[in-house]
């Protein structure tokens, strides 16, 4: 089957869209489909996947208001704007300063995930260790009750109540 | 120390030892990091640059790693030098191509590189033969505790180790496995496989080349997912569950090459050692697709145990005891590396055209390929 638009190459995505009651059929090649905004590039880099996903989220207006998008860091001078057309974040504290923004494509890039469990520096104050060791526990915990294995949750709910009334104090 | 010192031979990372080393060819375990109270490498001055990368040379250079290392500016390199680098996976291609104050300092045996002011002010990475990914993360473990020492990471406890881009936040860590998988692409497969490992989370990409079009067979799989998941969990997840099940599928598809179609086999390895043994020109490109059939061959009966009248032929070639098959798999993984561009005119000692690149590999193969070694 040749694409619709360029009746050139072979159309390889195919797109049925029911509105109104209306079905229409689309048949086009993966070139065109990324020009019509109907289909993604098969390989994309990470910062091209970075300015895609910030883009293709509601513009900043609806998202946050226009005062979060006139929102500079204060420590590197970066707005939204700029972390859209660099995909990368200008410094470390662009984590918090644009968080709300941030939080849509972290989720996305990482499988629903949005806290640290892993490694932490040693040289870190023990009450921000045990703040990560409780996210990972909590992880297994979940995992645990996927898993209707309420033995081994029971076990670490009691763990997690332990270490958070110990690093509380 | 000079480049010439480790472009006459193979990576360490590449000599065919370690577990599952037909199909697997090597691991990789990168780190990101960057250092506390700077810009990323994006929005840092010049001077910020410099500073920073003066911080991590003296420490990459000054920790206790067990074997001798050298440092060398990539941003004063000259082009060769730089795609020498990355035809060794000692850098990045986006390190070779960056701007800016930028280095990189690498161990003698090329097992370890930390790449300064590339995306982000760190990536340190360990680079083993076969699939070891266990003793990669133990590695690069202990020497990110040595770093972490003398520096101190940009952290924050909600979500890491904070890096310049999203995708790598959490635990900055990305595991690479490069993969030889020429049954899965002649069965028909690869679509399958590539599915499947999206499914998974994992990303696929061909080691050279564009697209899923990867030349030689070579795919590189690495983890997507850095946040929400412990080092720990995502090396034994690799170790243990993805890469022996992507070997086990590509020694199936192996077995079926050989129980149905085996005149398609030994027509792909006979053709392709008569043009190896014979051509007075040739690509990179073709090297690298030829070479991958040989290697099929070999990987075949040494795994396999089975052999067949062409696959014979290249292990006598190389004059090979049948039952080891070791020597024609490191031949064949010198052969990939040492034909390579950058390898082929730095062994030369000057720059070539692309018609004097191709006499020359063609040349360097034909010798390898003659039977008299």
């Amino acid at each position: 089957m040749q694409c619709q638009i360029c009746n050139k190459k072979t159309a390889t995505i195919h797109l049925t869209e029911i509105a109104d009651g209306a079905r229409t059929e689309m048949h086009l090649c993966e070139e065109c489909a990324i020009h019509q905004g109907i289909a993604a590039k098969s390989q994309v880099s990470v910062n091209e996947l970075l300015s895609g996903l910030l883009a293709s989220q509601p513009s900043d207006e609806e998202l946050f208001g226009p005062s979060d998008v006139q929102k500079t860091c204060p420590h590197c001078g970066a707005t939204l704007n700029h972390l859209r057309k660099e995909g990368v974040l200008g410094c470390p504290r662009d984590y918090e300063v644009f968080e709300e923004a941030l939080m849509p494509l972290i989720e996305r890039a990482h499988n629903g995930m949005t806290r640290h469990c892993g490694k932490v520096p040693s040289r870190l104050a023990q009450h921000s260790k045990v703040a990560v060791e409780c996210s990972r526990l909590r992880q297994q915990l979940h995992a645990a009750i996927r898993k209707e294995d309420y033995e081994v949750a029971a076990r670490l709910r009691d763990q997690i109540s332990q270490l958070e009334k110990g690093g509380g104090s | 120390m000079k480049l010439t010192d480790l472009s006459g031979d193979i990576s360490e990372w590449l000599s065919g030892a370690g577990p599952m080393s037909d199909v697997v060819l090597s691991s990789r375990i990168r780190l990101a990091r960057n250092v506390a109270g700077h810009n990323f490498v994006s929005r840092s001055s010049s001077t910020e640059k410099t500073q920073v990368l003066e911080t991590l040379k003296e420490v990459l250079l000054s920790i206790e790693l067990g074997d001798e290392r050298f440092y060398i500016g990539i941003d004063q390199a000259s082009d060769l030098t730089r795609n020498f680098l990355v035809e060794r996976h000692l850098i990045s291609r986006h390190h070779a191509l960056a701007k800016g104050p930028r280095g990189a300092v690498i161990a003698r045996h090329e097992f370890f590189t930390g790449m300064i002011n590339e995306e982000d002010h760190l990536r340190m990475q360990v680079l083993k033969s076969g699939c070891q990914l266990s003793r990669c993360a133990e590695l690069i473990n202990r020497i990110d505790d040595l770093v972490e020492q003398k520096v101190e990471y940009a952290f924050s406890c909600r979500y890491g180790y904070l890096t310049a881009c999203p995708t790598n936040v959490g635990s900055g860590i990305r595991i690479s496995v490069m993969l030889h998988l020429p049954a899965l692409k002649m069965t028909g497969h690869l679509e399958k496989f590539l599915n499947a490992t999206k499914d998974m989370n994992l990303a696929v990409r061909g080691l050279f080349g564009e697209g899923t079009e990867a030349a030689g067979d070579l795919y590189q799989v690495s983890n997507q997912v850095t946040l929400g998941i412990s080092e720990e969990n995502l090396v034994r997840d690799f170790e243990a569950k993805v890469i022996p099940e992507i070997v086990e599928y590509e020694n199936a598809a192996r077995q079926k090459l050989l129980s149905d179609q085996p005149e398609v086999l030994d027509d792909k390895i006979s053709r392709a050692t008569a043009l190896l043994q014979n051509a007075h020109l040739i690509s990179s490109q073709e090297a690298l697709f030829l070479l991958s059939h040989l290697r099929l061959g070999i990987g075949i009966h040494r795994t396999l145990g089975v052999t067949t009248p062409a696959i014979d032929r290249v292990c006598a070639l190389f004059g090979d005891d049948l039952h080891r098959g070791n020597a024609s798999i490191v031949t064949i993984n010198r052969l990939l590396m040492l034909t390579l561009p950058a390898h082929l005119q730095l062994n030369h000692g000057q720059v070539l055209e692309t018609t004097q690149r191709d006499a020359l590999r063609a040349k360097l193969i034909r010798a390898a390929l003659s039977g008299s070694s």
